[in-house]
């Protein structure tokens, strides 16, 4: 496609769905500008970014002025317009069903459970100033248990990944989903050798861009943990 | 080798299945089983789907849950007109868009609603506060709201002049909160006009009986026998109003 320009992607790296973004387009070389959007400065908020997402959300990809939300949407999206290794997003559609069930099932599970820790944790704690609620904190982490072993007990049950034998868009987002505890310093798989090896495998096949991404992530551990 | 569907059309998710699979004519074995009777935590149906969620399909040794993922396979194999999830990589990011958004908005504020009016009440006598009940309301006005204004704007459907998957998992889980009772279509025309639209291009007979159970939840609920849903009650209490 002659003069198609890089895509442009609107992300704030402390949202577990802008890394998965990040990641994506770096590991696969993707021609893309990033806008950094800080939540916390407000700056999802301002006319020019409301313009150009209602929902002040972010990711935001913007590809040659076609404007898409959502992060499985978008990693979906690129996924199929260029050219990346086929484990990502197989187009055999038992695969890719597989991809497809892993990704629904994501928003209400390893999402919700995974980000509720890390409010209760860290982000409310560091906004009111005050120490967080051990009931809701415990609540959170036992619901964050039981994502925890279904993932090991039925997505990982016979494979090296979430989906199958290799990695994919599932892998991904839950990675960055399941980083987002260690902000606090908690390793929520420490007590999980099946998990933790997952972690490796993944780690290991996204190398530079999984650490560069998530070294906002490493930075706020190191200030939350030496405040203690 | 038959493709099975477990389904309980009480369900929002189940009932997209059912209607994407009538519409389109997919023969299928609809394997009916009840919510309410805890089919879901039986040995039987943890050996078809240890993830024990309903919809799911079996086709051949093949099991998959989750309607999204069950609706874009079938749509596949069955090569169904495009529309419904089209070859347009931009289009079809449309429908994967809504797609995504709707599990946390729509579908879990509107779920809600039936559980908190009828089902808790009446079926295991329990009290909902009345907090957690206008919370449940607020929360879906809004994204009946952003539903609206981002997804729906002055379109015929979400994804341009046909319905798509996205239209079909929206007005299922619109139609929960109505069946209980909230009439969200009330000072909202473009919803009402939306889900008359959407009616007639599935066919007012096949949405009408896709409908059927949770229309009549109102008068049912006091059939409901309790037992089934007891020995989840604990569960259903903390999930729904912790």
């Amino acid at each position: 496609m002659t003069g198609r320009q890089a895509v442009k992607a609107y992300l704030d790296l402390m949202s577990q769905p802008c890394r998965a973004v990040l990641i994506f387009l770096k590991h696969n070389k993707i021609p893309h500008t990033v806008e950094q959007i800080a939540i916390r400065k407000g700056e999802q908020k301002t006319p020019e970014f409301t313009k150009l997402n209602p929902m002040q959300k972010v990711p935001v990809l913007e590809d040659n002025g076609f404007v898409l939300t959502e992060s499985d949407a978008i990693l979906k999206y690129l996924a199929t317009t260029y050219k990346v290794p086929d484990h990502w997003y197989p187009k055999l559609p038992e695969k890719r069903a597989r991809v497809d069930e892993y990704t629904a099932w994501h928003h209400m599970n390893t999402r919700m459970h995974a980000a509720t820790v890390f409010w209760q944790e860290v982000l409310l704690p560091l906004m009111t100033g005050q120490p967080a609620n051990t009931a809701k904190l415990e609540k959170a982490l036992s619901d964050l248990n039981g994502t925890l072993d279904k993932l090991e007990n039925m997505f990982l049950k016979r494979q090296a990944f979430l989906c199958g034998d290799d990695i994919s868009l599932a892998d991904l987002l839950a990675i960055c989903e399941l980083m987002q505890p260690m902000s606090s310093g908690r390793d929520i798989l420490k007590d999980r050798p099946k998990l933790m090896s997952w972690r490796g495998r993944v780690q290991s096949a996204l190398s530079d861009s999984f650490d560069e991404a998530h070294t906002i992530v490493y930075r706020l551990r190191d200030k939350f943990t030496a405040k203690l | 080798m038959t493709l099975e569907i477990y389904l309980d059309l009480f369900s929002q998710p189940c009932r997209s299945v059912y209607i994407f699979a009538k519409k389109n004519n997919i023969q299928f074995d609809h394997k009916k089983i009840s919510l309410f009777e805890g089919y879901q935590y039986g040995e039987e149906f943890g050996k078809i789907n240890p993830l024990r969620k309903f919809p799911t399909i079996k086709d051949g040794d093949f099991c998959l849950a989750e309607s999204v993922a069950i609706m874009i396979y079938l749509a596949d194999k069955f090569h169904t007109p495009d529309h419904w999830f089209p070859a347009d990589l931009q289009k079809r990011a449309r429908v994967n868009e809504y797609l995504s958004w709707q599990h946390t908005s729509i579908r879990m504020h509107g779920a809600k609603i039936i559980w908190f009016k009828i089902l808790i009440p009446e079926v295991l006598g329990a009290e909902v506060p009345k907090e957690k009940m206008e919370n449940a309301v607020e929360n879906l006005n809004w994204a009946l709201q952003l539903f609206q204004d981002k997804f729906l704007q002055d379109k015929p459907f979400i994804v341009g002049d046909q319905i798509s998957l996205a239209d079909l998992v929206a007005i299922v889980e619109i139609m929960q909160p109505f069946a209980a009772g909230m009439d969200v279509f009330e000072n909202r025309p473009k919803l009402k006009a939306w889900k008359d639209r959407v009616r007639e291009a599935i066919g007012a007979e096949l949405f009408d009986e896709a409908h059927q159970a949770t229309m009549s939840i109102r008068d049912n609920a006091k059939t409901i026998d309790p037992k089934g849903l007891s020995p989840l009650k604990d569960k259903i209490l903390k999930f729904f109003l912790s």
